[in-house]
């Protein structure tokens, strides 16, 4: 029993993958992208049927919710798992995205391609906005000031003209083809892939990050902030750094997930996607890249899939949270061990 | 904008503003004593107001048999059915409390689990609570019957002193006291408070911990179950997600007093009720709430312990 309990994919997969040598590595990073890649046609694909879903497609049940909860609960993990910040209005940053592409395509004719570094940019202004005041205080109310956060560009959105108020904006266009590829509703999977692109592009972007100075500047303060200013680290620009690149990840997404659905309203931003992507980010294993994609997939597809009981899906959902908290509160795939230090408890 | 309100409105709004700041503060209670002992969020707190509204229904309708056509009541009739919602809440509220922290916080604090671990799993028992209520009621809000007419005292430069409102505002002031007496001055009161010094020290001193925690959770779901009862009586109507800006606005109450201080949750929550009351009146309703955060954040900014600092804190080195 107690082998069970200690027992640590995490650490037996890096065990494992430690001992490839290079090609081997390479070759089974090319096909689990593939393999990946090839999600999109698994649910008319004979023996892995049983994937599909009712109601919503499959292909789009992949891009919005489960491809864009992995990519905005990655750039939360960076906040929340990296550098354990607790942000409550993560939101905020995935609607600014998705606001910019709404508002620039629509009124100045603006292509998704050129909004999309123009969103990023506005979420990461965001972030130091928010981030610049919120971060000099203490986890709880970094908290609350991120719940505010949120709840107010929502209610702005909701409020003001040019986000057309409770309506939201509607004829938002697709983006224009890029290297053959045309996104419209008839190529889901195109989607997909653009989604998996990005998805790998963070995950790159994480463990470049991780292995250098503002990784590990992360990883001190999340253990003990005191002792990491005391060793000479910046806290406030390590922490707002973290929290501006969480902030560029939700605004990417936000201007694809506005592109795909074409028509976004304030209701698509409320407080409870927050913290359901804190939950995949928790549920899968904070800090972890891995645990956070498989927990953010479980997460966001189950309701999906499990959409013919609509009256009791979200019942269930819960009672799935509060079991698995119970059983694995490290989550599905904990952090390293040796990262698991115990975190200071007024953190 | 209009300004003119605030001197025209200005004591009926004061008054507004007590009567729904001291509802918040009750609900903060159960937030913020949660936090002295246990340093969490307790976020399923707004889930048992949400069932003690609908306990308060559930008395006044199936158990005490008054429809939602009711006549209003009067004289002893009126007193006991009243004192019996409220116990009634007070009660299941307390129940409910005590429930949600054996389920989503005892197993994970034994195993020593990071706090988002415990804040996730009472988020899960949050949308457990939330839906399965949703599922019972069909998403209909579900109307009061009006039991206490709603006669005025009379009014003064105003400001309309009617029995509901001065109900809320008196009914907290007196649980505050209790609350605040019994903290300070009885044995449980006295392991509440050194468990939220140093869980290690009080458990070398002899104090039963999970006791203690249970004890907390009770109480919170008391003042809880108070504040539904009281929130019931003034607008006569609940909902499945009452709970939820209710949740969110004690809890900024709870960290504008200064989060695990029983008298910061007191003031927070009548500064969070006037605030909400002149900014409605002034800004428009829609914009309440965004006017609540921006204060909040200024408060955070200079007095980054909340109003009345953190009890816990100051002692803490």
């Amino acid at each position: 029993m107690d082998a069970i309990k200690n027992f640590n994919l995490r650490d037996k997969g890096a065990e494992i993958w430690a001992g490839w040598g290079r090609p081997v590595r390479s070759a089974f990073v090319i096909v689990v992208v593939v393999l990946v890649g090839l999600l999109p046609f698994a649910a008319s694909w004979g023996p892995s049927s049983f994937l599909d879903t009712p109601i919503t497609s499959f292909q789009n049940v992949l891009v919005y919710p489960v491809g864009m909860f992995v990519l905005m609960a990655l750039g939360l993990n960076i906040v929340v798992g990296k550098s354990g910040l607790l942000d409550l209005g993560y939101i905020a940053f995935f609607a600014i995205g998705a606001y910019s592409q709404a508002i620039l395509s629509t009124l100045y004719g603006w292509n998704t391609w050129q909004v999309l570094p123009v969103g990023i940019a506005l979420a990461m202004v965001s972030g130091v906005i928010l981030g610049l005041p919120a971060l000099r205080v203490r986890g709880d109310y970094l908290a609350i000031i991120t719940l505010g956060f949120g709840e107010i560009v929502r209610i702005v959105a909701l409020n003001v003209s040019v986000t057309g108020g409770p309506d939201g904006i509607a004829g938002i266009p697709n983006p224009p083809a890029i290297f053959g590829f045309e996104f419209n509703l008839m190529f889901p999977e195109h989607f997909f892939w653009l989604v998996l692109a990005l998805i790998l592009l963070t995950v790159w972007m994480i463990r470049r990050f991780t292995v250098r100075r503002p990784g590990r500047a992360w990883e001190a303060i999340r253990q003990d902030e005191d002792v990491a200013s005391l060793m000479g680290v910046n806290t406030l620009v390590y922490k707002l750094w973290s929290f501006v690149i969480g902030a560029a990840v939700g605004g990417a997404a936000g201007v694809i997930y506005a592109s795909k659905v074409m028509v976004i309203s304030p209701d698509m931003f409320k407080f409870e996607v927050s913290i359901l992507i804190l939950a995949c980010v928790v549920f899968g294993g904070m800090g972890n890249i891995w645990g956070v994609i498989l927990g953010a997939s479980i997460l966001a597809y189950l309701p999906e899939r499990i959409r013919f009981i609509a009256d009791e899906r979200q019942i269930i959902f819960g009672l799935v949270l509060i079991i698995m908290m119970n059983l694995r509160p490290d989550g599905l795939l904990p952090r390293k061990k040796r990262e698991k230090v115990e975190e200071k408890r007024t953190m | 904008m209009n300004f003119s309100v605030i001197t025209t409105q200005f004591w009926s709004l004061v008054l507004q503003g007590l009567a729904l700041g001291l509802i918040y503060s009750l609900v903060a209670l159960g937030y913020t004593m949660v936090y002295g002992v246990l340093r969490l969020i307790n976020f399923a707190n707004s889930e048992v107001f949400m069932l003690g509204t609908f306990a308060v229904l559930w008395v006044e309708i199936e158990l005490l048999g008054h429809p939602v056509t009711a006549e209003p009541l009067g004289g002893f009739e009126l007193g006991y059915t009243l004192a019996i919602a409220l116990v009634g809440s007070m009660i299941a509220c307390a129940i409910l409390a005590v429930l949600v922290e054996l389920v989503a916080y005892r197993r994970l604090r034994a195993r020593g689990a990071s706090r988002l671990a415990s804040l996730i799993s009472a988020i899960g028992v949050s949308i457990f609570l939330m839906e399965t209520t949703r599922m019972f009621t069909e998403s209909r809000p579900q109307t009061a019957p009006r039991l206490l007419e709603k006669w005025s005292f009379g009014e003064i430069a105003g400001a309309n002193f009617r029995i509901d409102t001065m109900m809320a505002i008196v009914a907290p002031i007196i649980i505050f006291i209790i609350l605040d007496q019994f903290v300070n001055r009885s044995r449980l009161g006295k392991a509440i408070r050194a468990v939220s010094l140093s869980e290690e020290n009080a458990k070398l001193m002899g104090i039963n911990i999970n006791r203690v925690i249970s004890m907390t959770f009770l109480i919170g779901g008391l003042t809880t179950g108070a504040a539904a009862f009281l929130y019931t009586t003034v607008y006569e109507n609940t909902v499945f997600n009452v709970g939820f800006n209710m949740g969110i606005a004690a809890f900024t109450a709870a960290v504008l007093g200064g989060i695990g201080n029983i008298r910061g949750a007191f003031y927070g929550g009548l500064a969070l009720g006037m605030m909400e009351q002149f900014a409605s009146a002034v800004l428009g309703s829609q914009w309440k709430a965004v006017t609540v955060f921006v204060v909040l954040v200024l408060i955070l900014l200079f007095k980054p312990n909340g109003l009345f600092g953190e009890a816990v804190q100051q002692t803490r080195t």
